[in-house]
């Protein structure tokens, strides 16, 4: 029998104010093998944690159990405790009576008596620890990048700083991503591309740094310090390391309405392209949608105008496979397709625009070079009306929920930079509010107003109705001067909600990483661990995580880094010794187990058995690799005779644990 | 075919193929037929029978016999062959060590069946085309097969045989007899008629483990039941839905590996409907992972020991509504 000692904790009034301490700490000493019990304000405390190792001497007590907050919040602290005090770190157990229940319950005779069972719970499952002991598993010093806009490149820049290997996947034909697209960068509007592109350079020439790109993770196994991934180099058509980017190929191809999509669809490119002049790699790619050569084998013109002999249209998809120690995701966002808000015109007249598409309408390696035109007439616009918040903050459903954040900074910077430009435009702004809080964002916002009059408009607009004189009719309300408003514009700009990029969910689930219903990547700790998913080796670096601006998105990617070298410094990690263990006697080596090990840790070996006759016969039974098992106990439910099973969490402790709950009062 | 299958393993025994034969004889009555292995010559002329009341399923027996030395000959019906390339796909037999003649099968006549129409002092069965005759000591007496076949060949669900090293008669095809109908009934039932269709059942078990020991994907070691740090290990039951959770616990242990061979309620002594719990599991697993047959493919990787990102999300019982 243990000698068990429980603590309840007040966690201030986070627990104490719907759950009677008091009451707990006295009905959990009435259990078997309780010997002590009691109560304290912060258990996690420096005195908190002096009562548990005094009564742990005092008491001489075998098990611990502490009634607190979640164990992913303070099992590692008071594991620490129990391991000064001279106990078994896994002799103690953590009931959560905060999380799972004070936070959720508001009567306090009910969240008490949860409280009590919850911590029956721990003192049943207690009884039945034993006392382990972690061991070691290497690190692989080479660090993944998912993704390669300015989040991924900052990240893989700082990880090869610090003398790492990283390679970036992106899966465009190009590292870069959206900040490629955009033209100038609030609120000190330097060009985007010449504050991008040299850091693309130096992601190609640094060589600790690899690039796959028009690459897709195809498949991740293992765990952290030890990840194998397998990437999906898409077939291209060219030979990267023979084309030297000259584009002779891209002026011969006779495929010349291929919607360009680093343009947004404003203007076509060829079958075969560079997406843009300073692309990294600047190596062309055949898209096999509209090359005539690979759908009906006719052409052939970019093979014979490469004076490298660069092009293979008989190129394969190929599969790269790979050991990483740690990876970050940083795939990014996208606009949100506006086809269910049709009361903004969006489809109906080429003149009502996205944001990013007004940022390549002036930007110098636009459709337009620069020049600001009507993409209907290709006329100046005279009324620009920008519309915020479209799609976001958005709870009808159709939109988002959130806040995207970026939009009301560059919606000033599109109105700021248009007035400049065309002081003979009329600029209108309709907002609900405008949400500049950065180091220098709000004055940015008010030049906008006070120094180049933009009409910025509290309100939100009805409808926007393309004319046939090719006017568009906008429909909106002024809250502040309670009036309609009918304003006929040359140009309408929607600031479209933004959301995470498609491949993150099919991602998430490789990765085995949680994302929060808008698929948004969660973090590890909202406040105090930001860039890490709760994923051990995974990390987030940028929008993936939630919207944010370019400056924002290179602090976290920074940070990102950071932790991941923090990570790959280090030789061995200590590993969880929570393994499964097979019971031989009873394994009937079906095989079971190893197939549903996501982690490759089981294999069968054919073994000797005494059988009870004095015989002996040869059994296939199953054997678990403790350093390669993670504990996440999948075989233990595939086990069909129960031979498996997991230690800290045995299926007798649990079967404790679910008897513990259901014991009658 | 008793006569064709006893020449066949003579041949084979004589020629060292085999040292040992799997079939069946006849228990303390025709109709009580059981597996049983025979040495030589004369063991099979003395006692093999292959007969219509031969419905029991001989691949479970192999896992003790490939322990053994030497190689053992089997004779499977269409449906045996399925618990055969499970039993494969687990590990469980040394395929180098068995022998396999797939045999016809027009589905096998149910003792109780002969009971309820009011047949006793059952003396022999012969078949003859559609029919079946039942010698009794009162007479002979014809009935049409269809109408005294065990329930699970009624809705048999392959007359193929998807192993064998040589095949007698002719080969059969795969079935599509409607043996989900009555799983889509007691799905169409309130969840407190469906519980109490259950309670009904099950409340006439006597847990003589009949059905656990006769199926061949309860091949454990050591059963949990019999397993005294298990926690559920048999023992006399605390309360009157101990049995409810034997029966439920062992549909959960076979669930996906289960070929649907029906040998669970064919020896049920208190005639529960047992199959129908597993197929359930198969129906479910067939709606949420595509069509899934365990045993038509020996290693194949079940559903339920598989992952793909295609599968369906944890929320499917919400979407599905209970069911």
């Amino acid at each position: 029998m243990q000698r068990i000692g429980v603590f309840v904790c007040w966690c201030g009034s986070n627990i104490a104010a719907t759950v009677d301490v008091q009451a707990v700490s006295d009905a959990l000493a009435k259990e078997p093998g309780v010997v002590y019990s009691t109560n304290y304000q912060y258990m996690c405390s420096e005195a908190g944690q002096n009562m548990i190792k005094n009564a742990i001497k005092e008491y001489n007590l075998t098990g611990v159990v502490v009634c607190s907050c979640s164990p992913r919040m303070h099992e590692a602290t008071f594991r620490k405790t129990v391991a000064a005090a001279g106990l078994n770190p896994y002799m103690l157990e953590v009931a959560n009576i905060r999380e799972q229940c004070s936070w959720i319950h508001k009567d306090k005779e009910a969240g008490t008596e949860k409280a009590i069972v919850l911590g029956r719970t721990a003192i049943a499952k207690v009884q039945l620890n034993a006392p382990l002991q972690a061991g070691e598993s290497p690190v692989v010093k080479r660090a993944l990048v998912i993704g390669g806009g300015i989040a991924g490149i900052q990240t893989a820049l700082d990880i090869a700083e610090a003398g790492f290997d990283v390679d970036i996947v992106e899966k465009n034909p190009t590292i870069g991503g959206k900040m490629t697209q955009i033209d100038k960068t609030f609120p000190t509007l330097d060009c985007a591309a010449c504050i991008l592109t040299p850091k693309m350079v130096d992601c190609a020439q640094n060589e600790k740094i690899h690039i796959y790109s028009y690459s897709e993770v195809e498949s991740v196994k293992g765990f952290v310090g030890n990840f194998t991934v397998s990437i999906k180099k898409k077939a291209r058509y060219v030979d990267e390391n023979k084309c030297t980017g000259c584009g002779e190929c891209t002026t011969k191809c006779p495929m010349k309405n291929v919607p360009n999509e680093f343009n947004l669809g404003m203007d076509n490119r060829r079958a075969i392209y560079i997406p843009f002049a300073q692309a990294v790699p600047k190596v062309a790619t055949i898209d096999p949608n509209y090359c005539n050569m690979l759908k009906n084998g006719k052409c052939g013109l970019c093979a014979k105008v490469c004076g490298a002999g660069a092009i293979d249209y008989k190129q394969q998809d190929q599969i790269v496979e790979e050991k990483y120690g740690a990876i970050v995701v940083a795939t990014g966002y996208n606009p949100i397709k506006l086809d269910k808000f049709d009361e903004f015109g969006y489809s109906l007249s080429k003149d009502v625009i996205t944001s990013l598409e007004f940022e390549r309408l002036t930007n110098a390696a636009g459709p337009t070079s620069g020049t600001l035109l009507r993409p209907s007439d290709g006329k100046h616009p005279h009324t620009i009306v920008f519309v915020q918040c479209v799609g976001s903050r958005d709870t009808s459903g159709c939109g988002k929920p959130y806040c995207s954040k970026i939009c009301c900074m560059y919606t000033a910077k599109h109105a700021m930079l248009t007035r400049e430009k065309y002081p003979d435009t009329d600029v209108y702004v309709f907002y609900i509010d405008v949400r500049s809080p950065g180091k220098n964002y709000d004055e940015f916002y008010r030049r906008a107003v006070e120094q180049y009059g933009v009409h910025y408009i509290k309100g939100m607009v009805g409808k926007v109705a393309p004319r046939a004189d090719g006017k568009i009719m906008v429909q909106a309300s002024d809250l502040l001067a309670d009036e309609q408003l009918h304003i006929e514009a040359d140009l309408v700009v929607l600031a479209a909600a933004i959301e995470p990029d498609k491949s993150a969910r099919p991602l998430a689930t490789m990765l085995t990483a949680s994302m929060d219903t808008n698929d948004f990547f969660t973090e590890a700790h909202a406040k105090l661990r930001p860039v890490e998913s709760p994923t051990a080796g995974i990390f987030l670096s940028g929008a993936c995580q939630g919207p944010k601006d370019i400056p924002d998105t290179v602090s976290q990617a920074s940070a990102a880094a950071a932790k991941v070298i923090g990570l790959l410094v280090k030789d061995k990690l200590t590993t969880n010794p929570c393994v499964a263990q097979s019971n031989e006697m009873m394994c009937n080596g079906c095989s079971s187990c190893e197939r549903v090990c996501p982690y490759g840790a089981i294999t069968y070996v054919d073994k000797e058995f005494r059988m009870p006759d004095r015989t002996t016969r040869v059994r296939r039974v199953a054997s678990v690799n403790p350093a390669v098992c993670q504990g996440c106990g999948a075989c233990t439910v595939a086990c069909p005779s129960g031979a498996m099973d997991l230690k800290g969490f045995s299926n007798s402790q649990i079967m404790a644990e679910v008897d513990a709950i259901c014991q009658m009062k | 075919m008793q006569g064709m299958m006893i020449s066949r393993a003579k041949e084979l025994l004589q020629d060292g193929t085999v040292n040992r034969v799997l079939g069946w004889q006849a228990g303390e009555f025709v109709y009580d037929i059981t597996p049983a292995v025979f040495e030589s010559a004369e063991e099979l002329d003395a006692g093999f029978v292959y007969n219509a009341f031969c419905g029991s399923n001989l691949s479970k027996y192999l896992i003790k016999e490939t322990i053994k030395e030497g190689k053992i000959l089997v004779f499977l019906k269409p449906c045996d062959t399925y618990s055969f390339n499970q039993l494969l796909t687990e590990h469980r037999i040394d395929r180098d060590k068995i022998y396999v003649i797939g045999i016809p099968c027009q589905g096998k006549t149910s003792g109780e069946m002969l009971k309820a129409k009011g047949i006793s002092g059952i003396t022999g069965i012969k078949e003859d085309g559609d029919n079946v005759i039942v010698e009794t000591i009162y007479g002979n007496e014809t009935f049409a097969r269809a109408d005294v076949l065990e329930e699970r060949c009624r809705t048999c669900k392959s007359k193929k045989h998807v192993v064998y090293d040589e095949l007698m008669g002719e080969e059969g095809e795969v079935l599509d007899s409607g043996r989900f109908d009555m799983v889509a009934k007691l799905e169409a039932m309130t969840p407190d008629e469906r519980f109490a269709f259950w309670r009904s059942q099950l409340s006439k078990c006597i847990r003589c483990n009949a059905c656990r020991n006769v199926c061949p994907a309860c091949s454990c070691e050591k059963c949990v039941f019999d397993n005294p740090n298990s926690g559920i290990s048999q023992k006399a039951a605390a309360d009157s839905f101990e049995e409810n959770m034997f029966h439920i616990i062992r549909a959960f242990h076979v669930a996906g590996r289960c070929t649907d061979c029906g040998e669970c309620s064919r020896v049920c002594p208190q005639n529960i409907p047992l199959h129908l719990l597993n197929r359930k599991f198969i129906k479910d697993i067939n709606e949420l992972y595509g069509e899934y047959q365990a045993g038509e493919e020996a290693g194949s990787r079940a559903p339920l020991v598989n992952y793909t990102t295609g599968d369906v999300e944890p929320s499917i019982v919400y979407h599905r509504e209970g069911k």
